[in-house]
């Protein structure tokens, strides 16, 4: 009976071994849960096909893709990552799509209990450390910059400023207490509401929208299957899961 | 080289000068009662100092945030009584250092006190001096090499100190950003200059503290 089970096993690894494709796909983190929700369906509705995340800040993904990695989508959470790919003709002309938008809010722990309301108080003595992305490779931290910039805040707010290495990191210290504010997008505040709570959010002026560009990278071996993930992301049924999640459709002709 | 590159230089220097000096104060004591003494313990001190060598440094980074953390153990008593934190100030990086090294100061210097000739500490005894001006005197001033040894492989390992750092210390360029901290953000960002510039200086100055460790005595490294 054991080797029964055993030879069985054998035979579907084996047959899902031959039969497998591999679509690897590098997510900004803030997406994570969206695009596996999406991912799940994708592959149940294409038996043999498996996707695989590769999650982090998009600068570091971007920089991954320029140095060659095997990498098959690029979903990123800001144009300029994008951009500097474009440039050096690392994704596929013509596939590139903005398929979603976010915005900005300043959390702090759930259980604080310091009064931070609009942007100025960020600079109160009562405000101790504030974390952002850090802003070399993380887009949540270069969009905080920009808007503490614009604010007037950002040369004036530098010793308090702890950098994480992406955006659910900087939720994570929020959640952990080890800071007393940071920037996340809305919908990474959604996700940890019994850890953290929304303080305030930054005028949507003093930042350039958040926009979500995907693109097939052009050294993808799946680029078919690449594409159709991204038309999936684009699709109705795609905006409904991101939208549950809070993302919002992205401003008309961006890309 | 970068002002960001110099400051991590300095910041280097500085978390390994602090790191060993906090080394040589608890490591040496620990190290003689390792070697001469029996206690109720011995063997549970013995593996709790061994320890940081064995884990991966993200895990005494992460015991390292649950002791110090905001809301950490002995970090949450202290952030009650004065308001501060060490996560994230340069005192964090030198208490990663320092966890991180003293393994091999320990090791090293149990290994030199061992290797002193006891008939001379029962010499110091019959003489009439009591332990603690027998190990001063004696014993300590034998085993120097290993000493100096071990002051010299803890430097390395604190100026080398990279996990348990990033995660107690975070990444900061200017406060808590250490040159191994900074070489990891230069490559990210695909700054290989200041990459390089920062492995060449990292590089000789490790080659030449295993040149000292060397001249100090045979097979200390």
């Amino acid at each position: 009976m054991r080797s029964g089970a055993v030879a069985v096993a054998l035979v579907l690894l084996t047959a899902a071994g031959a039969g497998a494709q591999e679509v690897t796909v590098s997510v900004a983190v803030s997406l994570k849960e969206a695009v596996e929700e999406l991912g799940r369906g994708f592959m149940a509705a294409r038996p043999g096909v498996s996707l695989r995340y590769n999650f982090g800040a998009s600068g570091d993904l971007q920089k991954q893709i320029e140095a060659g990695a095997p990498i098959d989508l690029f979903l990123s959470a800001a144009q300029r990552q994008m951009d500097e790919l474009e440039k050096r003709n690392l994704v596929v002309a013509g596939s590139r799509r903005a398929f979603a938008r976010n915005a900005l809010t300043v959390i702090k722990p759930a259980d604080s209990r310091i009064d931070i309301a609009k942007p100025i108080d960020l600079l109160e003595p009562r405000v101790g450390r504030i974390v952002i992305g850090s802003p070399k490779t993380v887009p949540a931290g270069q969009y905080a910059e920009e808007s503490l910039r614009v604010l007037g805040l950002w040369e004036r707010l530098q010793p308090k400023l702890v950098f994480s290495e992406n955006v659910r990191q900087a939720l994570d210290y929020v959640a952990r207490g080890e800071v007393d504010a940071g920037f996340v997008y809305t919908t990474d505040a959604a996700l940890r509401a019994q850890g953290v709570k929304e303080a305030f959010r930054p005028p949507e002026d003093s930042y350039r929208p958040v926009v979500y560009p995907g693109a097939v990278v052009a050294a993808s071996k799946q680029p078919a299957l690449a594409q159709a993930f991204l038309d999936l992301l684009n699709s109705p049924q795609g905006r409904t899961v991101l939208s549950r999640f809070g993302f919002q459709p992205p401003p008309a002709g961006a890309r | 080289m970068s002002p960001d590159s110099i400051s991590a230089l300095r910041l280097s220097l500085q978390v390994a000068v602090a790191a060993t000096a906090l080394n040589a104060l608890v490591g040496i004591p620990i190290a003689y009662l390792l070697a001469r003494r029996r206690f109720w313990g011995k063997s549970a001190v013995d593996l709790l100092v061994t320890l940081p060598l064995i884990l991966p440094p993200t895990v005494v980074g992460y015991y390292l945030i649950v002791l110090l953390g905001r809301r950490g153990v002995l970090g949450a008593p202290l952030y009650e009584l004065t308001g501060w934190t060490v996560a994230f100030t340069w005192y964090a990086a030198v208490i990663a250092a320092t966890v991180m090294a003293l393994p091999l100061l320990v090791r090293t210097v149990r290994a030199a006190i061992e290797s002193v000739d006891r008939d001379l500490e029962r010499a110091a005894y019959t003489l009439g001096r009591s332990e603690l001006r027998t190990a001063l005197e004696v014993t300590l001033p034998l085993a120097r090499n290993g000493i100096l040894a071990g002051l010299v492989l803890a430097f390395a390992r604190a100026l080398g100190e990279f996990g348990a750092t990033l995660m107690l210390a975070g990444n900061i360029p200017g406060r808590t950003a250490t040159v191994p901290l900074s070489i990891y953000t230069a490559v990210q960002t695909g700054e290989s200059g200041e990459a390089l510039g920062l492995v060449a200086v990292l590089t000789l100055l490790s080659c030449l503290v295993l040149v000292a460790a060397n001249q100090l005595g045979p097979r200390t490294v």
